[in-house]
């Protein structure tokens, strides 16, 4: 089996599995708790934040322990917005659904209607912004969307469909320069650099070599947001519930461990991406999907005209290799990707897009293994289509 | 490789050995179809083409092809099977339910998918009677 899905999740490093497996049986207990085991609880979980409070740079009192991603930038979002009331969000059409239908949800929250002019009022509105044809947004385009009553910018860090990486440096010395908090979602982004000047950050680490079900919010201690979750007030009251010390345990060390050889693998991935590129890229009306440089070291998307992601993927998994599609079927209804549209896309060329991404086992003969079965499968399925497109930049 | 699929191993068997496509090179010529038919659209990601032979009020030979997903390419090769052989007023008659059936079902948000290809047929024997009353 080859394995080329490492943005959906990733395998649990064996060192992280030692690191976690203690916190099963023998020091199983409530961080909470008065006795030795809680205390001993409570030292792994302070040991945890600390190691990632080093790599992110920041201080172990800002880093709030999650379920993952998703709960990360609900709270990050609704935190917020609850803290501020109402105001005006901004954000990109590529974002991850956690952060578009947070968006969206917030959108319904706290609006009223004015008595006398029947006006509605308050609540939560959102400027979704565009992206350029590689899937990035542009600071300066940032800059001219914030408004007087702007209470936030979320901005995708590296996008898990096609990879592009936004420059969060940049755009958080604009949030800094009009005073507004910049959330980032980083799900995709362990292998980079993460010290983003962003004052809120998402990470999860399931794809990070860690167990599923753990997450943190990176959150600078002088915002200020409300907890979504409410019980015991663990995690500085912002995140109630038993602190899940294992994965806790075992997040910390995956992030160690991917943190400590990020230039080396970043290098091996590149590798193996551009030769994966390249090599596709030499089938008949392809297109590969997102920016040539500023990319995940491990993301590999391509659009094949005339035919369907899903046929082409179910293909490969016949043949022991693992991808994905982010285009229809797979996901709901008809519609394509929604990230592929935002890059101006025609939605008949996004249907039959793929993603490989590339991880810590990823060989060279894997990719030689993709390259000779892949073609086949592209002609076989051009075979048995009535449709001929036509591709700009063949 | 895998025995837990998505689809059933009818789909399945369709999907990897799909039957009576119709192949431009080999076709064209000899096959002279006299009904075409073509439904759906790219840009919703599933298209079905067909095209009949008919004698004595039989369709007698369907060779189609089709742009979409793994129960598009499916349904359209075991609804090729299905109306051969039929009359046209029987053939007219398959519906969506009947390839279901055929199929040993789909996932629910996979249906739309097989809906078209009945739609294909319909329109190469509408194809088929309106070149006969010219």
């Amino acid at each position: 089996m080859i394995y080329l899905d490492h943005s959906a999740t990733t395998y649990v490093d064996q060192e992280v599995m030692a690191a976690m497996k203690p916190y099963f049986t023998e020091d199983f207990g409530n961080p909470s708790s008065m006795h030795q085991l809680g205390l001993s609880a409570k030292e792994a979980v302070q040991e945890a934040r600390q190691s990632i409070a080093q790599i992110l740079n920041c201080q172990p009192n800002e880093i709030i322990f999650t379920s993952g991603g998703t709960e990360s930038v609900n709270l990050a979002l609704q935190g917020l917005a609850q803290e501020k009331k109402q105001g005006h969000i901004i954000t990109t059409k590529t974002e991850h659904h956690a952060v578009l239908n947070t968006c969206k949800y917030l959108e319904t929250q706290g609006t009223q209607k004015s008595k006398i002019s029947g006006a509605t009022q308050g609540g939560f509105q959102i400027t979704y912004l565009d992206v350029d044809q590689y899937g990035q947004v542009q600071p300066e385009q940032i800059e001219k969307a914030i408004k007087p009553n702007t209470i936030l910018v979320t901005i995708i860090y590296a996008n898990n469909e096609i990879g592009t990486i936004n420059n969060i440096k940049e755009i958080s010395k604009i949030t800094k320069k009009h005073n507004i908090p910049l959330h980032t979602d980083a799900c995709q982004a362990g292998l980079l650099d993460l010290n983003t000047g962003a004052d809120l950050l998402t990470l999860n680490s399931s794809k990070l070599y860690g167990p599923k079900g753990i997450g943190i919010l990176y959150k600078n201690k002088n915002i200020k947001i409300q907890p979504i979750i409410h019980g015991g007030g663990q995690e500085f009251n912002l995140r109630s519930g038993t602190e899940n010390v294992p994965s806790i345990v075992g997040f910390a060390k995956a992030l160690e461990l991917v943190q400590k050889n990020k230039e080396q693998e970043t290098q091996r991935l590149t590798q193996l991406r551009d030769k994966l590129i390249t090599e596709i890229k030499k089938i008949h009306k392809t297109i590969l999907n997102g920016h040539p440089t500023q990319r995940l070291p491990g993301n590999v998307n391509i659009s094949f005209a005339d035919i369907e992601g899903e046929s082409i993927v179910l293909h490969l998994n016949e043949q022991g290799i693992l991808a994905s599609t982010g285009s229809a079927c797979t996901s709901k209804e008809l519609e394509a990707s929604h990230v592929l549209l935002a890059t101006g896309q025609p939605p008949e060329i996004a249907h039959g897009s793929i993603r490989f991404t590339l991880g810590k086992q990823t060989t060279e003969k894997d990719i030689d293994e993709v390259l000779k079965k892949l073609p086949i499968i592209i002609k076989s399925l051009r075979k048995i289509s009535p449709i001929k497109l036509e591709v700009k930049n063949d | 490789m895998t025995d837990n699929w998505f689809y059933s191993e009818k789909v399945k068997d369709h999907f990897f050995n799909p039957r009576n496509i119709y192949r431009c090179e080999e076709h064209a010529k000899e096959f002279q179809p006299d009904g075409i038919g073509e439904v759906g659209s790219p840009v919703c990601g599933d298209v079905m083409k067909m095209w009949i032979k008919v004698k004595d009020n039989k369709i007698v030979d369907c060779k189609w092809k089709t742009f979409g997903c793994a129960s598009a390419i499916a349904s359209t090769s075991i609804l090729s099977e299905m109306a051969i052989g039929r009359t046209l007023e029987q053939a007219e008659k398959i519906t969506p339910q009947d390839i279901l059936k055929e199929l040993g079902g789909l996932p629910a948000k996979k249906i739309h998918c097989s809906v078209l290809g009945d739609q294909a047929l319909r329109a190469a024997i509408k194809n088929y009677r309106e070149k006969c009353q010219k």
